[in-house]
């Protein structure tokens, strides 16, 4: 007896394959029937056997194109209709469901077809099909039809249309579907804009580059600056236009054969480089094979990717390594538009590689690390945004306007928490504009209104402004940075609270108007209590203090030793610079020296103590030259002192009058190194043994940007854990502010909840 | 007479009377002021009437290049003069504790003599309140003044266009710094003079030189950044302007620089911004820079169109870093 399902499956299900794999399934099951897009997902309907039905249904559930993901799949039997065919129905329009995929690296099928000369699309820089891809940076609204994306202005020639209609073919539906015949093309354009008329446009950027010239090149979602990592002067030559002098280079490198070549890799690092997600990945380089310092500066490891579109493949066609590092100078956003990229890198790039497929969304590389078989995410961007976040629990339409610095946005629906790509530095105004810009796209993409609007509780973050102006009735709720940082930590690991929240960073606004950055906050999602945190300094000269660590150090030690502490015989305060008198008066007098809680600032001082750097040229350089000096094997630790009160404060003296004896016995740097990271994992560890025995909490979250360091991470883990903890660190977020907006978002959620139910019958 | 203000020195009775005659009258001589009058009787030539009024309480009173009562006269001219008026008479009013120097009210007094003669502008009107000891920080002083709006000239801070220029008289960040290292004992660096002056004469010249000039500004509290914000905000335009063109003393640069402050955010007294069409900005640069106050004026950027409201810095290095309007102070934003 014949029956009938009514399907409608939801997640990423669109522009991935997935009706293809639907017809192609119901044909080999015998099924009739339809299956069409809609906004608010793929619906199915057919009709034969019960059995048949069922094998479909599972198929659906537990098979599926590589790219999509179905999260949902309702169900509904209805009296059979007589369908004789199976058959694919037009998209409709109407409310949305449902997700946009992230852009996907070149699949190996598409990579065949480049290197194939009988294929009709040998060198084709843009192949593509469902299963690869650009997808987010070129869809300009939904539903992802090709008319939607920046590929409408390519028309199909009668080979890729047919292709394109096939459903027995891996490029049917392929929106960004195109041929050498009808699709995008490359050309070349030197520092004044004209265009260079070439034969072989690859031979020519080949020639440029072995000749050790700068090479702007247009990909995914933005321009690369590139160069020959294996030509130094190129290096060099590429650091001093883009005026970024110490931060490590990202390279790509031609294949996992070449990356075994330069770096340590494990098998999960092996599968994170060529997933289609293509992320950086932070690598050990090797000891025994060198790249030119300069890529990397006094850095253990080494950014690497692999090629992932066609037209890196091409690229990379003769090179071993190549820098790619972002379209920008300094701590501007990349580039991304071709006017905007030829005024901002004429300067930089001898020779610009282009190409007319536009780029709707500025998205920046990811970068990962492997951690004991971990991946541990740094900036979650390309590959993995637009993609959702999953909440272990349902929240409505909130808008969370992230932090400052590493700006990502959060908004949020059901229990989807979709965290923009890699904003940036407000402080730039193309960033701001990318931000403002961004928030109404992921608005409109998934069907968004913000009841709720979360901001941290900084003043003057150009996020907080801009949630101050949104404009109509919402509800505007602050969040303390270190609870933002906390929740976004328990939402990665779908946990709730109570947690007791290390949340260590740089600085973030406190709530008695400090900045905060050495934290133990007892909190759920909706309250924070702060039970303890690193004892105050002052910051003399504010964010002076962070480009010159030696401020800091100067700072501490002042705070150890008063007047005392210019008599101390180490080289530090021998070769104190010339302003350390009115920076001192600045901290006895409290002018701009605001009081900090920081933990980095601490990172900060201890490097430019033990004569590690007493400036930075990038944010957190200090700290991550600290960490990569350690001696590995070391067990020491310093003394500290808890000393309590309504909050118990961490003090660091006992610390540096420590450190300062380690000094003056010349004991060796990495071993101080090494003796401080044990002493804040120690910290970590007596802290929360004093909150457990107080509060009987025994879960804790270890998150802020001071997580990304390794040592420690691992250290406070095994500490913690070995004392009967249980840990929650970071994996589908970074841990830094890149995070933050997640947190955001589920704090205001229940921060309304609660007042909600306070006052009676609202929401 | 004593050489400390007692309370009954604003009592109204004999002490009082020996004040306004030994000390304000000498200094402030005008045949207005001289009737002692309970109001001044003004003739003023035909026009709008310009009117306004600020106080001043900076601490310390003295300090590197002028002094409370220099500040107070040029305060309300530039206030005046900026908006297109010709200034033409102040109030003054003395709130002072009790125990304060008379030798200094003198020298404060002779001082805002002396800036109102190089302004053109009678005093003609006071007052003198004495109050008791803790209750006041030594002595604050209000004015207010009168001056008659130029004909022919539209300023308004709706006016900016996209295309016009920015100018900036000179260097910025020499008040607040001269004050903050005079009331913080600062000493270990080259001295820096405030630039407060009354500057109604170079804005003349200005408006003389380029009379399609849109706006002009003091940026006083907050400095440049947070004026061009304010006319940003109010002509719904963006604003571009240059670190590389933007004047700053060394020795101002340097301070900030030990301190961690911003020159664009700190005060000035003696400088103007000016939104000039594109057409009149050479001119309206000569103009300034042949004026003593004005020697080291440019044109710091220009206005623009989109993202209404906002200031940006484009930096030495080609990067455009957003100026915003502060909330508050500025602390650092780094995490
Ligand atoms: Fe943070
Ligand atoms: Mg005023
Ligand atoms: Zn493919
Ligand atoms: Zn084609």
């Amino acid at each position: 007896m014949s029956k009938r399902a009514a399907l409608r499956v939801s997640g990423i299900v669109q522009g991935v394959g997935f009706r293809p794999f639907v017809y192609n399934l119901a044909v080999k099951l015998e099924l009739n029937g339809w299956v069409k897009n809609t906004a608010r997902g793929v619906f199915i309907e057919i009709e034969g056997e019960p059995e048949k039905i069922n094998e479909f249904i599972f198929c659906l559930q537990n098979g599926g194109p590589p790219l999509a993901r179905v999260e949902k799949i309702d169900i509904s039997y209805l009296p059979p209709a007589g369908y004789e065919t199976f058959e694919i129905q037009e998209s409709s329009g109407g409310e949305t469901s449902t997700l946009v995929s992230p852009d996907v690296g070149t699949c190996d099928d598409c990579r065949a077809e480049l290197f194939d000369p009988s294929d009709r699309r040998y060198r084709y820089p843009f192949i593509n099909c469902t299963n690869c891809g650009p997808r987010f940076t070129i869809v300009e609204k939904i539903p992802y039809d090709r008319k939607n994306t920046t590929m409408k202005e390519f028309t199909l020639c009668p080979e890729c249309a047919a292709e394109y209609h096939d459903p027995s073919n891996r490029r049917f539906h392929a929106q960004p579907n195109a041929c050498p015949v009808c699709g995008p093309k490359v050309y070349l354009k030197n520092a004044r804009g004209e265009l260079i008329e070439v034969k072989d446009v690859w031979q020519r950027v080949k020639e440029e580059l072995k000749n050790g010239k700068i090479v702007a090149v247009k990909g995914l979602g933005g321009y690369h600056l590139c160069c020959d990592a294996l030509n130094n002067e190129a290096v060099s030559a590429l650091r001093s236009r883009k005026a970024r002098w110490e931060k490590p280079f990202a390279v790509m490198m031609r294949n996992i054969e070449t990356v075994r070549r330069f770096c340590e890799l494990e098998p999960v690092e092996c599968e994170l480089l060529e997933s289609p997600r293509r992320p950086i990945v932070l690598l050990k380089k090797r000891n025994d094979v060198v790249l030119p310092e300069e890529i990397a500066p006094r850095n253990r490891r080494l950014g690497v990717m692999l090629p992932y579109t066609p037209l890196h493949y091409l690229l990379m066609e003769e090179f071993q390594v190549l820098v790619m590092t972002s379209g920008n100078i300094s701590d501007e956003p990349i580039a991304y538009r071709d006017e905007d990229a030829l005024e901002r890198l004429k300067g930089i790039a001898d020779l610009f590689l282009m190409h007319d497929r536009k780029i709707y969304r500025r998205c920046d590389d990811s970068v990962a690390l492997v951690n004991q078989g971990k991946e541990v995410l740094i900036r979650r961007s390309r590959g993995y945004a637009p993609e959702p976040i999953k909440l272990h629990l349902h929240v409505p339409h909130i808008l969370a306007c992230g932090a400052e610095q590493k700006n990502t946005f959060c908004l949020t629906k059901g229990d989807n928490a979709f965290i923009s790509h890699h904003i940036g530095d407000l402080k730039n105004l193309p960033t701001l504009v990318s931000f403002e810009e961004g928030i109404n796209h992921f608005k409109e993409l998934f069907d968004i209104s913000p009841e709720i609007v979360a901001y941290d509780l900084h003043p003057e973050y150009l996020s907080t402004k801009y949630a101050h102006d949104y404009p109509g009735n919402v509800t505007k709720i602050g969040v303390q940075h270190h609870h933002a940082h906390v929740a976004s930590c328990l939402a990665d690991n779908r946990e709730n609270g109570p947690v007791i929240g290390v949340s260590f960073d740089g600085t973030g606004y406190g709530t008695d108007g400090c900045l905060w950055g050495g934290e133990f906050l007892l909190c759920d999602y909706e309250n924070f209590q702060r039970v303890a945190h690193f004892a105050y300094v002052p910051m003399p000269s504010g964010s002076k203090a962070i480009e010159e660590p030696w401020r800091m150090a100067a700072s501490y030690l002042f705070a150890t030793y008063g007047s005392e502490m210019d008599k101390l015989d180490i080289s530090f305060v021998r070769a104190l610079p010339g302003v350390w008198p009115a920076l001192k008066q600045a901290i006895l007098q409290n002018i701009n020296a605001p009081l900090t809680s920081s933990c980095g600032r601490l990172f900060d001082a201890v490097a430019a103590l033990i004569g590690i750097r007493n400036t930075v040229t990038y944010e957190g350089q200090a700290a991550v030259e600290l960490e990569q000096a350690i001696t590995p094997g070391e067990t020491v630790t310093y003394p500290f002192e808890i000393r309590s009160g309504s909050q118990w404060q961490i003090d660091w003296k006992p610390l540096f009058r420590s450190l300062v004896e380690d000094i003056k016995e010349g004991t060796e740097t990495g071993r101080m190194a090494a003796r401080f990271h044990n002493t804040v994992a120690r910290i970590i560890l007596e802290t929360c043994l004093s909150i457990r025995k107080e509060y009987h909490v025994d879960k804790v979250a270890l998150t802020g940007g001071v997580f990304q360091n390794i040592y420690l991470l691992n250290l406070a883990v095994q500490l913690l854990t070995e004392h009967g903890f249980r840990v929650l660190t970071h994996s589908r977020v970074p841990p830094n502010d890149g995070g933050l907006s997640l947190g955001q978002a589920l704090i205001a959620y229940h921060k309304v909840l609660k007042t909600g139910k306070e006052n009676g019958p609202c929401v | 007479m004593e050489d400390k203000i007692l309370l009954a020195h604003g009592s109204g009775g004999k002490l009082y009377r020996r004040l306004v005659n030994e000390v304000f009258l000498p200094a402030f001589q005008n045949p207005v002021l001289a009737k002692l009058e309970d109001q001044a009787n003004l003739t003023v030539p035909k026009g709008n009437i310009a009117f306004t009024t600020d106080s001043y309480v900076v601490n310390p009173l003295f300090f590197p290049g002028g002094d409370i009562g220099k500040l107070a006269v040029c305060g309300t001219v530039n206030d005046l003069a900026v908006g297109g008026a010709k200034p033409l008479y102040l109030s003054v009013g003395f709130i002072i504790e009790e125990g304060f120097s008379l030798s200094s009210l003198r020298d404060i007094v002779n001082s805002m003599k002396k800036a109102a003669e190089e302004a053109g502008v009678e005093i003609v009107t006071g007052d003198t309140k004495v109050v008791e000891k803790g209750l006041a920080d030594g002595l604050y002083i209000n004015t207010a003044g009168i001056g008659v709006t130029r004909e022919g000239i539209n300023l308004s801070s709706t006016n900016a266009q996209p295309g016009d220029l920015i100018l900036l008289s000179g260097t910025i960040g020499d008040h607040g710094i001269a004050v903050m290292a005079a009331r913080e004992g600062l000493t270990v660096m080259s001295p820096v003079l405030s630039d407060v002056a009354p500057l109604n004469g170079m804005i003349s010249d200005l408006i003389d030189a380029a009379p399609g000039v849109r706006v002009m500004r003091d940026p006083t509290r907050g400095g440049v950044a947070t004026t061009l914000n304010e006319l940003a905000a109010a002509s719904r335009v963006s604003m571009k302007i240059y670190e590389t063109e933007i004047p700053v003393r060394e020795e101002v640069a340097s301070v900030c620089e030990i301190f961690g402050f911003d020159p664009l955010y700190v005060a000035n007294e003696g400088k103007i911004l000016a939104v000039v069409p594109k057409d009149q900005a050479d001119d309206a640069l000569r103009a300034l820079r042949q004026h003593r106050y004005g020697r080291n004026a440019a044109i710091i950027g220009e206005v623009t169109a989109g993202n209404p409201g906002k200031v940006y810095l484009e930096t030495a290095i080609g990067g455009s870093r957003v100026i915003d309007m502060m909330a508050g102070e500025q602390l650092p934003r780094i995490c």
